[in-house]
């Protein structure tokens, strides 16, 4: 940390805090308007260096074109992005990071390696890394195929080893297992939490949840352009879980459920008929049977689940419709 | 700049078609010169084309420079499918998500119009230098290297015709539209010559005058036909008593023009890239 401290640059104001030299990308209600359709609204976030980010959201929820503007293909419409603090330009800050978006775009009638060599010209780095990031994604033995013979799969990790070439502070990924078949999409997911390991922040835009979750220490979610939520994925889960219960009587222990505070949005599931509560405190199933036994209510079914990050996402989603 | 040519260059040189095109831009004036430069016996009378006086310094580096401005059309297909290759296989996008600037590629691309025309015009400088070392009737010096300009406007015809199809390429975004754009405004420039001087001017120099401020006429203008300054046809004009006296001088203004069209065409690739979204 003091290295980047002890050497200021001229004219520039130095920041005090630490966790400002730690920035990667700060995005400041960045807006992106077709039209009549807002893509992407007021959204602000920043990315610290060393996370593993998602952003989440349904089809179409502004997560490509976020990126798109921020990697300098899509102009904004209004608000500001901020590569590294601002102390270079756009293009040059993107020389230090490594990005693939939607489908792996590279020149069909050149080999991986000519791909991967004329990459390292446009980076400005050396190629003396090609082979050993082929080897990372298993490509090393197709190093002299051209691109147009490749699978689907084989493209998108040929796109991983491209983005990784400079070594870069951040990785951007978006929907990188789309279209991939089962082992196409575990190779891609063991390649990223490969990277992830080796303590390279990664920036990834899915609408897959498990995707998200497993590999992502922190979310954001967005829908129709706007941010819904913000933080780590452990906050995100940090609800008490629900119970599914089942009695002779479902209106009676409906009201007994109701009126009680360890319970919240009692409802009975109209697909199974199982009575379900949102618990409120951490209570054990065992106490809930008792405290239910006294009131004279039994049983037949009690489970205790906690919610999974779909459940969440989905009920997030669905509150902001 | 060297980075950005030798960028552009390696795009360009594992690409079969453009190496093939590239190919026989510069082979196909070899064999013209060679057609040229040996005796043909055609219907018992004996031609040989270079004794006509074509190849005479300085006249050749007028002819030349005519002559093979034409095989451009196959550099042209080159240009077009660079820029819009770059849009069909979406790698537009990934060069700019790896780190160029929209700046950056715009002058990748014009530096390799650059580069092509001026390997084109050594071309033209080196073949006809040959060509008049072998069969020209006078190899003073101060003749051989009078009439250089021919080589500066055949250059800068290039560099504008090329820009143009590089803007093209660029607003298309399909090489074969590029192309049939190209073709379209040829014919347009045909046609809106044909009503300024029958509608308008009624004058064939006021038709020039006002054509050669369109961008395929002005490239066209800086290299006038040198067809009827050969002797033997003067003097067979001369027989018939017509006035076929030509201005084939190149002229300043219509280099200016060109330049000015040029800038336009690159500078408007780059408003249109930078205002596109990818």
């Amino acid at each position: 940390m003091l290295n980047f401290v002890t050497k200021p640059q001229l004219g520039r104001h130095i920041y005090k805090t630490n966790t400002i030299l730690n920035t990667i990308l700060q995005i400041n209600r960045l807006t992106k308007r077709y039209g009549a359709l807002t893509a992407v609204d007021n959204l602000s976030f920043t990315i610290e260096k060393g996370n593993v980010y998602g952003i989440l959201g349904p089809n179409g929820s502004g997560k490509s074109t976020t990126l798109g503007m921020v990697l300098n293909v899509v102009n904004k419409t209004s608000g500001d992005f901020q590569w590294f603090n601002g102390n270079e330009t756009t293009h040059d800050a993107l020389k230090k990071v490594g990005a693939i978006i939607e489908r792996p775009n590279f020149y069909p009638y050149m080999t991986a390696m000519q791909n991967l060599n004329l990459v390292c010209k446009i980076k400005n780095v050396k190629n003396a890394k090609i082979e050993e990031k082929l080897e990372i994604v298993g490509l090393l033995d197709r190093k002299n195929s051209k691109f147009s013979t490749f699978s689907l799969g084989m493209k998108q990790r040929l796109a991983i080893a491209s983005a990784l070439l400079n070594d870069p502070e951040i990785l951007i990924l978006d929907e990188p297992t789309n279209g991939l078949d089962p082992q196409g999409i575990h190779q891609i997911r063991e390649i990223i939490r490969k990277i992830a390991a080796m303590g390279t922040t990664i920036l990834l835009a899915s609408h897959l949840l498990d995707e998200v979750e497993k590999v992502c220490s922190h979310v954001i979610i967005i829908r129709k352009g706007v941010m819904l939520y913000s933080g780590s994925v452990d906050e995100m889960n940090a609800s008490h879980g629900y119970v599914e219960m089942q009695a002779k009587d479902d209106q009676v222990l409906l009201a007994a459920l109701k009126n009680h505070p360890w319970f919240e949005k009692v409802s009975i599931d109209e697909e199974t008929g199982l009575t379900k509560a949102m618990l409120t405190q951490p209570i054990e199933a065992e106490e809930l049977n008792a405290m239910l036994f006294e009131k004279g209510i039994v049983l037949s079914h009690l489970v205790k689940r906690k919610e999974s990050l779909e459940q969440q996402f989905l009920e997030l989603t669905k509150q902001n419709a | 700049m060297l980075r950005l040519l030798n960028i552009e260059f390696h795009k360009l040189r594992y690409s079969k078609s453009t190496k093939i095109l590239t190919l026989i831009y510069f082979i196909l004036p070899l064999f013209i010169a060679l057609l040229a430069s040996i005796d043909f016996n055609f219907i018992g009378f004996n031609i040989h084309v270079a004794d006509q006086g074509i190849f005479n310094f300085p006249y050749i580096w007028h002819f030349n420079s005519f002559i093979i401005s034409y095989l451009k059309l196959f550099l042209a297909i080159v240009i077009v499918s660079m820029m819009s290759n770059e849009y069909s296989n979406r790698t537009l996008k990934q060069n700019l998500i790896d780190g160029m600037s929209k700046k950056e590629f715009i002058l990748s691309k014009f530096y390799t119009v650059l580069a092509f025309s001026a390997a084109s015009t050594v071309f033209v400088f080196l073949l006809s230098m040959i060509l008049g070392l072998s069969f020209s009737d006078y190899t003073e010096f101060s003749i051989i290297f009078s009439e250089l300009e021919f080589l500066l406007a055949y250059f800068i015809k290039l560099v504008g015709f090329f820009s143009f199809c590089m803007f093209l390429g660029i607003l298309v975004k399909r090489s074969a539209f590029a192309l049939g754009f190209l073709f379209v405004w040829w014919i347009i420039e045909k046609i809106v010559h044909v009503v300024v001087r029958f509608k308008i001017t009624h004058t064939d120099s006021g038709a020039d005058s006002v054509m050669q401020f369109f961008p395929l006429e002005a490239t066209y203008n800086l290299i006038k036909q040198p067809v009827t300054r050969l002797n033997f046809i003067q003097s067979a004009a001369n027989q018939l008593q017509t006035d076929i006296s030509t201005d084939y001088a190149v002229h300043w203004y219509s280099v200016l023009i060109v330049l000015v069209w040029t800038t336009i065409f690159v500078w408007g690739s780059y408003a249109l890239l930078k205002k596109r979204d990818l």
